[in-house]
């Protein structure tokens, strides 16, 4: 336990310091969305239809473009050696990584939401909903997108190769995150049943995510 | 003194201890006089009293974008001369102006709510000073992911400098992405002459708010070379330990 | 305790870096692994500590934990020194004791032993190469174990860095341990070699 709770200290306090990376999620999620009104207009009734489509979006993007560094840096600077090495199992100490990955870089994501939903016209159920989605639903995409860090370092390509691999895994994610979003404002389907299916997707790639990651990471060691 | 002079950081550092205190001191003098008078101007005949957070909010938006001229000077002396006190000038100035840039955002949909009824409308002006606030958040990331303070200068100065370039390409085409989707139907401030009431505090307030920006960039100015200093002592101390 | 591999091969890349090499280590002892560039001395350590795939042979640890894999009872000290620059010193190291599950707490007699105490506070990015190697070698004395795999572990130090870190093994071989080492420089120590690929 103390092994698990010293990885996630460790990466949290590396992500938060110089050079660290999670502040700059947030940043990349404030531009994409702000980037999109100007691309449909700034009409305010469109807006605040498509707003919960565009957060999502962008908490998508923030969340898996700021993946990429997760394995490769340990991997480059020789720490993952000693991390597979280790007494602790591979796949809960990749599970350790990308729940520090999720508490720098997701959970701050959650938190920008109701400014940006302010942005977008959103009201306080919608911004509410959009953010209760995102908190269900950003672990299941770094929990997957931890996939494709891990085959960054196998395949010693990191960046868009990551995305082409990542994105389709976050479809049904986006999916219900969105559809869950657009219930709770102005669907006529309930709020809970793509709600469910979110939690249940991120409950899964809890599972699926660490022990895929830590396969190809033991395999692909050199 | 010249300006050679002032290129020394530890006589920077002497001037701004006593140049310090005199500067807080008239910053809050102004400022008072500048709230006092925003605060018995006359309620606008359309706007109410409403009228009156633009005392705080064109000072902030005009200190946006004072601060980034000084960021782009600092630039220059950081490319051109080399100036030893340029790269701290425009790293401490960074989070000031946008501390002052978000002010001028949030004052600005404090007003709004009111005048449109939402607090945000994609407004030509409100939308050119988000995405300066989104471009100081650029360069304060920039500054804070290189360890090496000279490195990171450049490659802000840089930066700082490109985006003078493009801040009037960007508010042009912005004004222009605005015009074209939406006829100007809000309530807009500065669109008739101002009355010598609002004025002259406004003014006022102007110039207590550039003041603000001085003081604390001074006091920004010398923490950062402190801290400079005791990055320097610490590595010093790093490489003395190994002998 | 008495490490052995047997009859190993070792493919990288599609190539054979080397295979039917056979190495032993005994408890108290040191072994220096030599050969000219690109034998495989690397590849070897790496082989040992569980990061390569074996292509054949087989490799046992007498003596040791029963529960535990060859991997998890040793130190693997490679090029890269595992560290980050953005944490300080004694970070660095409490985190390496944490994860790997060091013993006693405290990390300053395993900083003092490598002469980087009075820096503990700073970020490791001050360190220069020699210092960043030595808080290496304080992660492994801040952790017990009796396997030491070695990769070229005093090209970055100096003279006196060199013989305190020949004292450290010196300590850990009389504590039962056993070293392999891969090195082209003395290390100071009594060894016994094995050579690897070809006479050079």
């Amino acid at each position: 336990m103390t092994a698990l709770a010293a990885l996630i200290r460790r990466d949290v306090r590396v992500a938060l310091r110089v050079g660290g990376g999670a502040l700059i999620g947030v940043l990349f999620f404030l531009i994409v969305v702000v980037l999109m009104p100007f691309a449909v207009g700034p009409d305010l009734a469109l807006l605040k239809k498509l707003g919960p489509a565009i957060l999502w979006l962008g908490a998508l993007l923030a969340s898996l473009l700021t993946l990429d560094r997760l394995f490769t840096a340990d991997h480059e600077d020789g720490s993952l050696d000693l991390i597979v090495m280790g007494r602790t199992p591979l796949e809960l100490a990749c599970a350790a990584k990308a729940l520090a990955h999720w508490l720098a870089v997701g959970l701050p994501l959650v938190a920008a939401t109701p400014i940006l939903g302010l942005l977008l016209n959103l009201d306080a159920i919608a911004t509410g909903a959009v953010a209760l989605t995102l908190l269900a639903g950003t672990p299941a995409l770094t929990f997957t997108g931890m996939i494709g860090a891990a085959l960054a370092v196998v395949l010693r390509r990191g960046g868009l190769l990551l995305s082409v691999l990542v994105l389709p895994l976050s479809i049904p994610v986006l999916i219900f995150g969105v559809a869950a979003s657009n219930a709770a404002v102005s669907g006529p389907s309930p709020f809970g049943t793509p709600f469910s299916i979110l939690c249940a997707l991120s409950l899964a790639s809890l599972v699926i995510g660490p022990f895929a990651a830590a396969a190809s990471l033991r395999h692909g060691l050199d | 003194m010249t300006l050679i002079d002032l290129a020394n950081p530890s006589r920077f550092l002497t001037l701004a201890g006593r140049i310090l205190p005199w500067l807080v001191a008239v910053t809050a003098l102004v400022l008072a006089i500048g709230l006092y008078q925003s605060a018995i101007a006359p309620d606008d005949y359309q706007q109410g009293a409403t009228v009156k957070i633009m005392f705080i909010h064109v000072p902030n938006a005009w200190l946006s974008m004072f601060v980034w001229g000084v960021m782009s000077v600092a630039a220059l002396g950081t490319l051109v001369w080399r100036h030893p006190l340029a790269d701290v000038a425009a790293k401490t100035a960074a989070p000031i102006g946008a501390a002052f840039t978000f002010l001028a955002l949030l004052t600005g949909s404090l007003w709004g709510r009111p005048m449109w009824g939402t607090y945000w409308e994609w407004d030509a002006r409100l939308t050119s000073v988000l995405i300066l606030f989104l471009m100081y958040l650029g360069l304060m990331a920039l500054w804070r992911a290189v360890e090496d303070p000279s490195r990171a200068a450049r490659a802000a100065a840089v930066l700082t400098l490109v985006g003078s370039v493009n801040i009037p390409i960007i508010k042009f085409s912005v004004d222009w992405w605005n015009t074209l989707h939406q006829p100007a139907s809000v309530v807009r401030m500065g669109g008739s002459t101002l009355d010598r009431a609002f004025l002259i505090p406004l003014l006022v307030m102007a110039i207590g708010f550039t003041l603000l920006f001085l003081t604390l960039h001074i006091a920004a100015m010398r923490n950062e070379i402190l801290r400079r200093r005791v990055r320097t002592l610490q590595m010093l101390q790093a490489s003395k330990s190994a002998a | 305790m008495r490490l052995s591999g047997n009859g190993l091969r070792c493919v990288r890349g599609g190539r054979e870096v080397f295979s039917g090499l056979d190495v032993t280590a005994e408890s108290g002892h040191a072994v220096a692994i030599v050969g000219p560039n690109g034998a495989g001395k690397t590849s070897l350590l790496r082989l040992l500590a569980g990061l390569l795939a074996m292509a054949g042979g087989s490799i046992g640890l007498e003596g040791g934990d029963p529960e535990l894999t060859l991997p998890e009872q040793a130190h693997y000290l490679g090029h890269r020194d595992a560290l980050k620059p953005a944490l300080t010193v004694s970070e660095n190291l409490s985190f390496w004791r944490n994860f790997l599950g060091g013993g006693k707490p405290g990390e300053s007699d395993a900083l003092a032993a490598v002469g980087l105490d009075r820096v503990a506070h700073l970020p490791a990015a001050y360190l220069s190469a020699g210092q960043r190697r030595r808080l290496s070698i304080a992660r492994l004395l801040a952790v017990k174990r009796p396997v030491w795999l070695l990769d070229e572990p005093t090209s970055a130090l100096d003279i006196t860095g060199q013989a305190a870190f020949a004292a450290i093994m010196t300590g850990h071989l009389a504590g039962g341990g056993i070293i392999l080492a891969a090195t082209h420089t003395p290390l100071g120590i009594a060894v016994q070699e094995l050579r690897i690929g070809g006479a050079a």
